[in-house]
């Protein structure tokens, strides 16, 4: 069964390799065949490992499928095969083989049994998905994809540091739990941790997805962070910095993705905000929290590349993603519209769709083992996230205001794309337990008993009616157009004026000891050559010397006239 | 314009009606708090409308602080477009390029 063996990032990049040759329809269907073929073959691989060998006398194992790296693998086929259907109308060869080696990296890192694997495929998801960002060939995602690759490969070369303290330290490679107490810990941590966008790392999510094109965006949003947090679940789970760090990741976005304008932000806000309940499960650590974790991540692919998706469709069909030029948008795109509210509704939790599923596991563990507190502030975040995702997304851009813009639906692709993911929330929402049988742990959760969904009802339709209230009292902060301070002005501009400055000073100091340098020593040369004149009158100025080489040609002169007349 | 096709929310009877269908849906979740027998988890839970309340002045509470960061956090849409602008508001960054040998060159 040497089939078996052949890991599932093989035919993504043998697939980007054929994109580069193929042309047309023929392109269309290899990229469509990738990822159903592969998640096709993935489902008849049985747990284990598949793939090892020995390399400097490290054991390297390139390919380990067990219950939580297969969960990440089938999503991120589902994402791959939902981003191409969505991009299919494209003909830009750079961004259809970056995609496909991007997705292919991610399955490649979540399939890795050991941390070098895990490091090149960490790197490769960096190289390969600025090319998404670049593709929009505008002076600002230059930059963003710029800052975001530096930001991305410094996570990378800190995960290498920390692999290679592991390795000294277990004299192993192999990737399972690791925990904080190693300076090697502590190094992948961080790493990860840049990925997984922990706040005051996070402005590389904020900073670059809004800058991707349309279609790059949609896969952005599935892979990098889904594999960090795949990479968190595996090597700390039970954490406990991880609830408060979640927590923090569940809070201070929204606060930001209420006042900021372009709506693909808001989204990339609301990425952070949902990676923080499933860094918070794992933090927890239980087989119910871990459960939750995994399975929000699930959906998260799922129902944010929807959001992302119609977001795109918008920008696609009109031009324009801010909230303060769009509005009244339901007219002319009514289907984009009503896929839009599936995906807010799944974002949000609603009862019937998909994110109600898996974020209660994650709240019901955290009330569980008796963070209280840390529960508050995820409900808190959830009213928060249903506040700016579920209603301010759809609201601005197809209802409010009416703008006066007639943009049509989109075309058929990216309409069957944004379809299929909306069936999946719907599917998934009405049917969890066909989720919950992929899951790691078996606990037996219903998420579907009259407490659990009436508190839940409740809390969004007071937190809807608190948007109507401040609405009609006008309270509600408009959509300007502008730009928000976030940690990546201490970056982008703190930290490059206060080295300006300091080197200003610094070169100022300098000039100003140079000068006084230069007139010492002028001075002192002065002062020895006043005095070599006084000492001595023949060494003196006065004499030029164009006197003493005319006396030299005299003698010379003389010297020939003398050889003459001998 | 061309005579437009009236939408479904260009009438503001329907915008009403869908507002009057909406706070009848909040009265009724209120109401089942009490018909509906609940098993709770935690004490705040027993507070009477624990959610509602919570989720109405929390998202309040959101909006409010979000309202207050703006006045602090806000800049034009193309500040970071601009290469080093002077309007930093934390006094220490001034504008460099008046100070003299700010631009390194050797002599």
């Amino acid at each position: 069964m040497w089939m078996i063996d052949i890991p599932p990032f093989v035919p993504f990049f043998i697939g980007a390799l054929l994109l580069i040759v193929s042309r047309g329809l023929l392109r269309s269907a290899i990229m469509l065949a990738i990822p159903i073929l592969s998640a096709l073959h993935l489902m008849m691989v049985p747990e284990g490992i598949h793939l090892q060998f020995t390399f400097l006398a490290y054991d390297l194992t390139p390919y380990r499928v067990d219950k939580l790296s297969i969960m990440f693998g089938y999503v991120f086929h589902i994402a791959a095969l939902i981003g191409i259907i969505y991009s299919l109308h494209l003909r830009d060869t750079l961004q259809q083989v970056a995609a496909m080696m991007y997705a292919g990296s991610a399955l490649g890192a979540v399939f890795a049994g050991d941390l070098l694997t895990l490091f090149i495929f960490w790197e490769l998801l960096a190289f390969t998905s600025v090319f998404l960002i670049w593709a929009r060939k505008t002076q600002r995602s230059y930059h963003a994809g710029m800052r975001y690759l530096i930001i991305q490969v410094l996570s990378g070369v800190i995960l290498l540091a920390g692999a290679l303290f592991y390795a000294g330290e277990n004299n192993s490679l192999a990737f399972g739990y690791i925990g904080l107490d190693s300076i090697a810990g502590w190094l992948i941590f961080i790493a990860f941790g840049i990925k997984c966008a922990f706040p005051i790392a996070h402005n590389w999510l904020t900073d670059a997805y809004p800058e991707a094109t349309v279609t790059g965006t949609v896969f952005l949003s599935a892979f990098t962070t889904k594999v960090a947090v795949y990479a968190l679940a595996r090597a700390y789970p039970g954490t406990e910095l991880l609830v408060y760090i979640g927590a923090a990741m569940t809070c201070f976005p929204i606060f930001f993705a209420v006042i900021e304008n372009d709506l693909r932000r808001v989204l990339a806000y609301s990425l952070i905000n949902q990676v923080g309940f499933m860094v918070v499960g794992i933090g927890i650590g239980t087989a119910l929290a871990i459960n939750g974790a995994v399975s929000h991540a699930f959906n998260d692919v799922i129902f944010k590349g929807l959001l992302f998706m119609s977001m795109g469709a918008v920008l696609h069909m009109t031009g324009r993603i801010n909230g303060s030029d769009l509005g009244g948008l339901y007219k002319t795109m009514p289907k984009t519209t009503i896929l839009c509210i599936v995906g807010a509704a799944s974002i949000s939790a609603f009862p019937l769709f998909s994110g109600f599923v898996s974020k209660s596991m994650v709240m019901s563990a955290a009330l569980e083992e008796g963070f209280d507190w840390i529960w508050l502030m995820l409900l808190f975040a959830s009213a928060g996230v249903f506040h700016h995702a579920g209603i301010k997304i759809p609201y601005f851009a197809f209802f409010a205001h009416d703008s006066g813009i007639r943009a049509n639906d989109p075309p058929n692709n990216m309409l069957l794309a944004m379809g299929i993911s909306a069936a999946l929330c719907i599917a998934i929402g009405i049917y969890p337990q066909a989720l919950y049988s992929l899951l790691p742990y078996d606990t037996g959760y219903n998420p579907y008993d009259a407490t659990h969904v009436l508190a839940q009802t409740q809390l969004l339709f007071f937190s809807a009616l608190a948007f109507v209230w401040l609405n009609l009292k006008g309270l509600y902060p408009p959509e300007l157009r502008s730009t928000h301070l976030d940690f990546d002005w201490i970056y982008r501009r703190a930290m490059p004026n206060v080295l300006q400055y300091s080197f200003a000073v610094i070169w100022r100091v300098d000039r100003a000891l140079r000068d006084a340098f230069k007139l010492r020593l002028n001075a002192c040369i002065n002062y020895f050559a006043g005095k070599n004149d006084r000492i001595s009158l023949l060494l003196s100025r006065d004499y030029p010397s164009g006197s003493m080489a005319m006396w030299v040609a005299v003698v010379l002169a003389t010297y020939l006239f003398l050889s003459f007349i001998q | 314009m061309k005579n437009e096709k009236k939408y479904l929310f260009d009438d503001p009877k329907n915008i009403k009606r869908l507002m009057h269908i909406f706070y009848a849906c909040c009265v009724v979740l209120v109401v089942l708090d009490f018909v509906i027998h609940r098993h709770v988890m935690h004490d705040w839970e027993n507070l009477w409308a624990f959610y509602p309340i919570y989720g109405f002045i929390g998202c309040v509470v959101l909006v409010v602080v979000a309202s207050w960061m703006r006045t602090f956090l806000i800049r034009s849409e193309d500040y970071y477009d601009k290469p080093n602008t002077s309007d930093v508001n934390d006094g220490s960054v001034t504008d460099t390029s008046a100070i003299k040998g700010a631009n390194h060159v050797d002599d």
